[in-house]
């Protein structure tokens, strides 16, 4: 069923990282059997070469086009910046380059563990509304930044669930299911730190709306199978929340509706 | 011929002192076909791609430029 984010309808809610992959027809085979409408992409600076020669990347055009013909929304981050101003900067670049104006905002706090910076995040989000961006912020799970995104203007917010890139699944479950309590109407998008399909099982039927991953997919020894795994977890879980999980008890429940012992007739 | 310092990309460079940001773009990617997408910012401030034509550079001015790539 679709479902609305930032203004538009989505029938999947299967975010794609496109870095990574072993080669572009990988990529371009992994989002097909993801079924993810919206991709992620991003901005480098440019190697410095000898005038006279064209720059390139061997991450950049040759992926870039096969992104392109997917026909996925593209979601521009802003990866590698530390500060508002660097953010801000970045953003109005890849809106230019990507013709989007959909960013995902990220502004780094801290190396080891690339966590986001709070106040910088909220900072660069409040000028990005103010230009017209949709900001799609990856920020942590606590619950008072939440709350000063959304006051900045963002309407979608994306927690972690781990630091990026590590594979460790939801670290703080309970400040997840306290954002989705706190926060019934947002779209919310667990991003970063899923590993397995099982994590975006537990997302989902904490009553996320998305979930959006990249290394757990091209890091796979087949990225293209763990993609369609992942799109039937994402899509298993969703099912889960909505039919609603049964409560969990101390003690068993039997099941099969005898009466007393079956071969004792008292 | 007047000339001026910049950077781009960290590489010092020297050009014609009227040259203006596409000049310098059209002369690092000659091979580039037009409206390949490529963002430019001059001393951190990004400049729109209409603006590039318009833009002189400036002695000791810090270009920047961007390419996309795949991202998470």
């Amino acid at each position: 069923m679709p479902f609305p984010i930032a203004g538009v309808e989505l029938s999947s809610r299967f975010f794609l990282g496109t870095a990574g992959y072993p080669s572009p027809l990988v990529l371009e085979q992994a989002i097909r059997a993801s079924g993810a409408e919206v991709v992620t992409v991003g901005l480098k600076r440019q190697l410095a070469q000898g005038c006279g020669k064209p720059v390139s990347n061997p991450q950049g055009q040759g992926y870039f086009e096969i992104i392109r013909q997917s026909g996925a929304r593209l979601l521009p981050n802003t990866a590698g910046c530390h500060t508002a101003a660097e953010a801000i900067t970045l953003a109005q670049m890849a809106r230019e380059v990507f013709d989007t104006h959909w960013i995902k905002l990220e502004v780094i706090g801290d190396t080891y563990t690339l966590q986001p910076d709070p106040f910088e995040l909220v900072n660069a989000a409040a000028e990005l509304v103010k230009q017209g961006f949709e900001v799609f912020p990856y920020c942590t799970d606590d619950l008072v930044t939440c709350n000063r995104l959304l006051d900045a203007g963002c309407r979608v917010l994306m927690p972690w669930g781990a630091p990026i890139g590590s594979g460790q699944g939801l670290l703080n479950p309970y400040a997840l299911r306290t954002l989705r309590e706190r926060l019934p109407d947002v779209p919310l998008i667990v991003d970063a730190g899923i590993g397995s399909p099982m994590d975006a099982v537990q997302a989902m039927e904490l009553g996320f709306d998305a979930v959006l991953l990249n290394s757990a997919v091209s890091s796979a020894h087949d990225p293209v199978l763990m993609a369609e795994a992942f799109r039937l977890g994402i899509e298993a879980g969703r099912k889960a929340w909505q039919a609603g999980i049964m409560a969990e008890q101390d003690m068993a429940v039997a099941t099969t509706p005898v009466t007393g012992r079956p071969f004792v007739l008292a | 011929m007047n000339t001026i310092r910049i950077t781009v990309n960290g590489v010092e460079h020297t050009v014609a002192a009227s040259s203006t940001l596409q000049d310098l773009l059209d002369t690092l990617r000659p091979e580039a076909e037009p409206g390949a997408p490529i963002a430019s910012a001059v001393n951190g401030t990004h400049v729109a791609r209409q603006a590039r034509a318009t833009l002189v550079l400036q002695d000791r001015d810090a270009i920047t430029t961007f390419e996309p790539i795949t991202g998470g």
